[in-house]
This record gives structure tokens, C-alpha cells and sequence, in this order.
């Protein structure tokens, strides 16, 4: 309800898609951010790397609002969603959500999954939802399961439904909180694949990832994260290729190759 | 059990050389087995002998008698078990998801309430809410619970199977994984139309085993509903059985009430546990 009047005290005409200026989240007394500054502009596809434990899903988290941040800014498309008067609902419905667990809803067939949100949230009709799903479900690949139950997919197409059902929202910004670290690893390439063509079809994505050579080869930028802040944002080829922090180096070491062992 | 512990005294500890042991451990296993039929087959020819079977049937399963009940055991006093016992799990479940959503509410007083309202009613026999009931008009002049004998009943069993419903409906809707909600809402939806169209018919499907005991549980309930003095075309089966049973000075009007109760009963709690059966295979 008071969206328009947001959209109209918009600060800045959106130049980026999605700002983010002084994030702190807290759980309980444990600080998860400690201070996070950036910004994804229209068309990029910037990849947050970093160990576990450094705040990246938290930080994804706080960019809908699945997480309340403790104190600082997110503005979407000019808008602020840490301002206590928008309308929350309204802002998520330009952001496409992509979770680890997939979280399809299991009591719907594939089809009412992508369904559901547009004819409730956007009152789209039966007809209009249906032709929209089956034209993402048909993107992602897996148009042949629209009648079948998730729990009859496996796990890199239920992955492919859910893009499907984010996408069905026409959303500015897609965000993927790790969409392959829960699949079996011959099942991680179709997940990517159907992330990659997004990414060359101009969509603004902002992924939480442990796939390097995804983040090195279709990433504008890479952000490293650790300990709860930002170490390095760059080019992905300078970040993954010739970072210049010592704890993106062990990081990176680390994980290109299991068996080093430093610190 | 006794001659049994006496036959294996003597024995030595297992394993002792087979040439040394009195028993072996599957010896000892037979002797058990064929005391334990012995005994059945002991106490069976002592009923058989001693009870008067002519004069229990005269009493329990006389024919001129269970002709009497029929068709009424089933035209009036099984459909009414049904409409107390239907109604007041239609109401039961609606309140008891209420309460339910209440006892998970973020709004302290909302929880309290439901807390209150379940940590009592679960505590207290059934018999007493019924009998509350009866002395309601008395407490409250001029009150009459809508519906007359049947509203009466149906309340009866809504306020008792409510309480039970809520947590067990507390229960679905906490196992409904945390993602579902994030996901519905990250799709745009707002806190209720996710809990109408996301969590709550997953939680429905979780509860439908459990609940499908709670209705045999209220069925049974139902019989209380004797108490409220309730006349002809109100009554239900414990009821029916009784009058008639008081009529014949005869037994068997029960009995035939207690089979039509197990005709309902045994095959619902089956169902049950096959919806578990499935249940645990498809998760």
C-alpha cells in the first residue's frame, strides 16, 4: 500500500539494483556482519565466496529481509526495505529467492509451485500463471515434470523448479543462497548451466557460492567474505586469479586444492 | 514360570560341556512353552466347566432381544453416536487449530490463553465438562446452548476434543520445515496467506494419523452425552443400550450396542495406522 509513495522519495533514480551501506546483524550477542558495504548494479552477477561461518547466507538473508538486520541500509531499486513503513511483501516480489534445501512447497505438483505466487501475489489469472510456469519450467528444463510431485524429482531438477517459481515473479534480483553445496555432484552442472544462460541473458544475480570456477567464469565480481566482513571485492579473475589479501590466498588454496594444509 | 525355575536349577551355567548339561538352553525353551499351554488349557476347562453358559447367554446374546434393538441400534442410536461425534469434531478442529495458532502467536496474552485453555481441559475428565454443561442454564439464566440436546453434546465433545487437537495441530504446524515460510514469503506472500496456502495444509497432512485416533477417541466420548439426560430421538448408543438394557432386565441390548461401536471403531483405528504406514514412506 504505501509502495508508490516509496518509489516516489526514492533517493537516487536506482542506479544500482540492490545497495547495502553499514549492515550489522547480531544473534543474540554474536555479531554475524560487522559493518558490510556494497552495491550489485543492474545486469551483474557479483558471487560472494568465503568459509563457512563468515556471514554470507546471513548477509544474502538480509537483502529480502528473511533476516531483520540489526542496524544499517538495504535499498532495492531505490527503495529501503530497512525502512520500518515499506511494504515488505511488495518489495520481496522483486527478489527471487533460491535456497540450499530447495524449499519447493512437496504438497503441489510442480506446475502449482510455480503457480501459487503469481495468482495470489500478483493476481495473475489461472490461464496467464500456467502459460508463465510452463515457459520458465520449459527454461530451466524440466517443462516434462510439471505434474509431477517434488519428492518425485531429484534433487538438480527440484534445484531447477525453484528457479523456475523465482523467475515466474519476474524479479529484478535473484538471489541463490549455495544452489548446488546439497546436490550430488553429477547433478551440480544442470543447476549451473540454467544459472550461467541467466546470467548471460542480462539477469542481476547475487550468489552465495562455493563453486570457483562458476564464480571465476560468470562472475562481473566476487566478493570474499570473513569473520562478518568484506576482505576483497573485485574483478572475479583479480580475486579468484591474483587476490591480494593473505586470507583470500589461504581461503582460496584451501579450497582449490582440499589436501593443502596451512593457515 | 514356577517349574520352570525349579527344572533349570540344576543345570549348570550355559555352555557347560554337552555331556554335563541336563538341559540345553532350546530344552529349557520347550519346557517353557508347553507349561505356558498347560496353563491356558487349564484355565479353559475351568471356565468352560464352571461358568453357567446358558444362563450368560440368556443374559448377554438373547436373540428375542437383540431383535428388539433393531433397526433403532442403527436408525437412531448409531446416527446420533455419529452426528455427536462428527459435530464435534468439525468444531473441535476448527477451535483446536485456532487455539493452536494462538499457543504459536507472538502475542503473549493470545498464548497464555491458549496455554490456559489447554493445560485445563486436557486435565479435567470428560464426564465433568458434560456435566458443567447440564448445569449451565442453572449458572447462567436464561442460556441455552444453540442447537438444543444435540448443540449440547456437540459442545460437550468440542470443548474436550479442542484441547487435544490444538496440540496435536501445534505439533503439525512445527513440523512444517522453517523453509516452507521463507520460501513462500520470499516469493512475496504475507505471514497468513503462506500459513493458509503453504503451512497449514502441510501441517493438516501431518496431523491426519494422530487425528484420526483423536475421532475415535471422541466417539467414545460421546457415550457421555447419557448424561445429559438426553430423550428418545437424541439418543446415542451407550444410551440406547442402556434404556433398552433397563426395559428387558437383560444384558444383551449392550452387547449388541458394544459390537456396533466396534464396527466403527476397529476399522477407523486401521485406517490409522495405515495413513501412518504411508505417511512414514513418503517423507
Amino acid at each position: 500500500m504505501a509502495t508508490p509513495a516509496k518509489e516516489a522519495k526514492a533517493v537516487t533514480p536506482a542506479a544500482h539494483a540492490v545497495e547495502i551501506r553499514n549492515l550489522h546483524k547480531h544473534f543474540g550477542k554474536l555479531e554475524v556482519l560487522k559493518g558490510i558495504d556494497f552495491a550489485v548494479d543492474p545486469g551483474q552477477v557479483v558471487c560472494v565466496i568465503g568459509p563457512s561461518g563468515s556471514g554470507k547466507s546471513t548477509l544474502l538473508r538480509c537483502v529480502n529481509l528473511l533476516e531483520q538486520p540489526t542496524s544499517g541500509r538495504v535499498v532495492l531499486e531505490g527503495v529501503e526495505l530497512t525502512d520500518p513503513d515499506v511494504d515488505i511483501d511488495a518489495a520481496r516480489r522483486r527478489v527471487g529467492m533460491v535456497f540450499q534445501q530447495f524449499n519447493l512447497f512437496p504438497h503441489m505438483t510442480v506446475l502449482q509451485n510455480v503457480v501459487i505466487a503469481q495468482r495470489r501475489v500478483l493476481g495473475r489469472s489461472a490461464a496467464e500463471a500456467r502459460r508463465i510456469a510452463r515457459e520458465n519450467l520449459e527454461k530451466v528444463g524440466v517443462a516434462a515434470k510439471a505434474d509431477a510431485y517434488p519428492a518425485q524429482l531429484s534433487g538438480g531438477q527440484q534445484q531447477r523448479v525453484a528457479i523456475a517459481r523465482a523467475l515466474a515473479m519476474n524479479p529484478a534480483l535473484m538471489l541463490f543462497d549455495e544452489p548446488t553445496s546439497a546436490l550430488d555432484p553429477e547433478l551440480v552442472g544442470d543447476v549451473l548451466t540454467v544459472m550461467r544462460k541467466l546470467a548471460e541473458e542480462g539477469m542481476t544475480m547475487l550468489v552465495v557460492t562455493h563453486e570457483m570456477a562458476f564464480a571465476r567464469d560468470v562472475a562481473d565480481r566476487v566478493v570474499f567474505m570473513d569473520g562478518g566482513v568484506i576482505v576483497e571485492d573485485g574483478p572475479a579473475a583479480q580475486v579468484i586469479g591474483a587476490p591480494r589479501h593473505e586470507r583470500t590466498k589461504s581461503f582460496l588454496r584451501r579450497v582449490l586444492d582440499p589436501t593443502h594444509t596451512d593457515v | 514360570m514356577t517349574e520352570k525355575s525349579t527344572a533349570t536349577e540344576p543345570s549348570g551355567p550355559a555352555g557347560t560341556p554337552p555331556g554335563r548339561a541336563r538341559l540345553s538352553p532350546r530344552k529349557k525353551q520347550q519346557i517353557s512353552r508347553a507349561v505356558q499351554y498347560v496353563v491356558l488349557v487349564a484355565v479353559v476347562v475351568f471356565l468352560v466347566l464352571r461358568i453357567d453358559w446358558g444362563g450368560l447367554a440368556q443374559n448377554f446374546a438373547k436373540p428375542e432381544v437383540a431383535a428388539e434393538t433393531w433397526p433403532e441400534v442403527f436408525t437412531v442410536a448409531l446416527k446420533n453416536t455419529i452426528i455427536y461425534s462428527v459435530g464435534g469434531f468439525v468444531f473441535a478442529f476448527l477451535f483446536g487449530l485456532i487455539f493452536a495458532l494462538m499457543r504459536l502467536s507472538s502475542v503473549l496474552p493470545y498464548r497464555w490463553i491458549a496455554i490456559a485453555y489447554i493445560e485445563i481441559f486436557r486435565g479435567l475428565p470428560a464426564l465433568l465438562i458434560f456435566l458443567f454443561i447440564l448445569f449451565l442454564p442453572l449458572a447462567l439464566r436464561g442460556f441455552e446452548v444453540p442447537g438444543g440436546t444435540y448443540g449440547q453434546g456437540i459442545l460437550g465433545l468440542t470443548i474436550v476434543g479442542s484441547a487435544y487437537m490444538a496440540e496435536t495441530l501445534r505439533a503439525g504446524l512445527q513440523a512444517v520445515p522453517k523453509g516452507q515460510m521463507e520460501a513462500a514469503r520470499s516469493l512475496g506472500m504475507s505471514h497468513s496467506r503462506a500459513m493458509i496456502s503453504i503451512v497449514i495444509p502441510q501441517a493438516v497432512r501431518i496431523v491426519i494419523p494422530p487425528t484420526t485416533n483423536q475421532f475415535v477417541s471422541l466417539l467414545k466420548d460421546s457415550s457421555l452425552v447419557l448424561f445429559l439426560g438426553v430423550t428418545s430421538e437424541y439418543v446415542e448408543l451407550t444410551k440406547f443400550g442402556n434404556d433398552l438394557a433397563s426395559t428387558f432386565s437383560n444384558a444383551t441390548p449392550i452387547l449388541v450396542v458394544g459390537v456396533t461401536y466396534l464396527l466403527v471403531t476397529i476399522p477407523l483405528g486401521y485406517l490409522a495406522s495405515r495413513l501412518e504406514k504411508r505417511q512414514g514412506r513418503g517423507r
